[in-house]
């Protein structure tokens, strides 16, 4: 079975959320929803590290340029759905609920009810930064004035 | 003969004991938080997660409190506890032009698209001590302004636009950089590999080779073409997913440095570039690898190779601290045997030379 293609823009959407998720609040969205699903580990929760590349003058070759510690794990439920995470930093516990929420999601009925009552919310809060932080930063631009020159 | 001895454990336990001890402090004095140092004391973070070249904010305030502040100690604890993580790959390149902008600053041009954004800086600050902070005074809450939401372009775009700028090299000559973290380093070293070294760098060693540069050993007349720190999303390609997977988000500093221009018979004159890229919020290291960076280039650009920052060996050999201070620092190790002989030699010589003395006054008789 493989999935398509708006099936995978919403997959990848989803974990990009997730991934940024702060964890206490994911967590708690999590208890919220009342699911309690028996699963098993595929793999991990395991943290370990990812090179991060950048690029010569911001568009040119690649170079590597230092590590970030991230943490992945995978998930199998009872009806044979598997889930994956990634995440940047230490958090095992995070990453193995969103493993399993990334299996769960595998059903369209529970993608929907996660993604109104946990992804949502969660966009919602890390947009909210984004905006805050965006509005900080636009109070220090610069207006540039130009003086009265001495002509007459 | 080699003799062997031992000694030291019970001198080595206590010392470490004391250690922990004077690291704390007085207990009357609250314990310092993992939180507040990330919060309170975050550019020191940047520099340990920077230097360490590991990006994890909670490990680098431990690594800072665990070293008592001290910097290039954290900088080693940081580095040390990378090697006992697995490898899970490498990121997609990040796109800095995709960055969340925090700040953003040229040099070059005062009315570029997106405009002058200062953010959080020690900029035009008068650099005097405000007493106030040594109480809990409360910091005003952030002015707000309605965000441009027009995306910002590059310095370097436009004026690569017009054929003024080198263009950056090209990813198809070689879209797999080399990794100094899992390969030996070599000289000479490509481009790629030295930006590796240059990133983890000591920043006091980096600001000091660029500094050289701007005083005129090996002048290359450079502009902040673009300075701008903000967050940028990592991605990683997976077998188990047919998207890259999305990791996050982490903050980095980028420095277009732009320099005097190159031509030759075959090519009209253009400008020539620096480029630094650092963990966190790091303009000054940025700043400070883009100028070696550039330096680093005169062989590429055919320059004469007339001072210390444009010899690749002797930079990039000496840039990390972690390898520097553990060759200084071994020199407090036990050398006594070593020393041993070194004295009998020099008490040997000193004897044959007293001898020949004696030879050449009973001569002169």
């Amino acid at each position: 079975m493989s999935i398509t293609e708006p099936d995978q823009q919403s997959r990848r959407d989803r974990m990009a959320v997730l991934a940024r998720a702060e964890g206490r609040q994911l967590r708690e969205l999590w208890s919220g929803l009342g699911i309690d699903p028996a699963f098993e580990m595929v793999r991990g929760p395991e943290t370990g590290l990812a090179t991060v590349r950048g690029r010569i003058s911001g568009d040119g070759a690649p170079f590597n340029f230092g590590d970030v510690t991230v943490t992945r794990a995978s998930v199998r439920l009872q009806d044979g759905a598997i889930g994956h995470a990634y995440r940047l930093g230490r958090d095992q516990g995070a990453a193995r609920l969103c493993a399993v929420i990334d299996a769960l999601s595998r059903d369209a009925a529970t993608a929907a009810t996660i993604a109104s009552q946990v992804v949502e919310p969660l966009r919602e809060t890390l947009a909210a930064r984004d905006r805050q932080r965006q509005a900080e930063t636009a109070a220090t631009k610069v207006d540039f004035f130009t003086l009265v020159r001495g002509e007459d | 003969m080699y003799v062997a001895v031992k000694g030291g454990e019970a001198a080595i336990d206590n010392a470490h004991r004391l250690l922990a001890d004077r690291r704390r402090g007085n207990r009357e004095v609250a314990d310092l938080g993992l939180d507040q140092i990330m919060e309170q004391l975050s550019l020191a973070v940047d520099r340990v997660m920077s230097e360490g070249a590991l990006y994890d904010r909670e490990l680098a305030a431990l690594a800072i409190k665990q070293a008592r502040g001290d910097l290039i100690e954290a900088i080693f604890l940081a580095r040390a506890y990378r090697t006992t993580l697995p490898r899970f790959g490498y990121t997609q390149p990040v796109d800095t032009g995709r960055m969340q902008v925090e700040r953003r600053i040229s040099a070059c041009f005062k009315d570029l698209p997106g405009g002058q954004l200062l953010g959080p800086t020690f900029d035009y600050t008068h650099r005097l001590l405000d007493p106030a902070l040594a109480g809990d005074a409360a910091p005003e809450t952030p002015e707000v302004r309605e965000p441009d939401t027009a995306p910002m372009m590059r310095v370097s775009d436009f004026l690569g636009q017009e054929g003024l700028l080198e263009p950056a090299p090209d990813a198809a000559d070689k879209p797999v950089p080399d990794d100094i973290a899992r390969n030996p380093m070599s000289y000479p070293m490509d481009r790629d590999a030295r930006l590796q070294a240059l990133a983890r760098g000591d920043e006091g060693f980096l600001l000091s080779m660029g500094y050289s540069t701007q005083r005129g050993y090996a002048r290359s007349h450079p502009f902040a073409g673009e300075i701008r720190i903000g967050e940028v999303e990592l991605e990683i390609a997976v077998p188990e997913l047919e998207f890259a997977a999305p990791l996050g988000r982490i903050q980095v500093t980028e420095c277009q440095m732009v320099n005097q221009f190159q031509g030759s018979a075959k090519a009209p004159p253009q400008f020539t570039r620096g480029y630094g890229l650092v963990f966190g919020q790091a303009e000054r290291k940025a700043m400070a690898m883009a100028l070696v960076d550039r330096a680093l280039r005169a062989t590429e650009l055919g320059e004469d190779l007339t001072a210390p920052a444009q010899d690749e060996e002797f930079v990039i050999a000496h840039s990390d601290n972690v390898q520097a201070t553990g060759f200084v620092e071994h020199l407090k190790l036990p050398h006594y045997v070593d020393f041993q002989s070194e004295l009998n030699l020099v008490r040997r010589m000193r004897a044959e030379a007293e001898v020949r003395d004696e030879t050449r006054q009973e001569a002169a008789e």
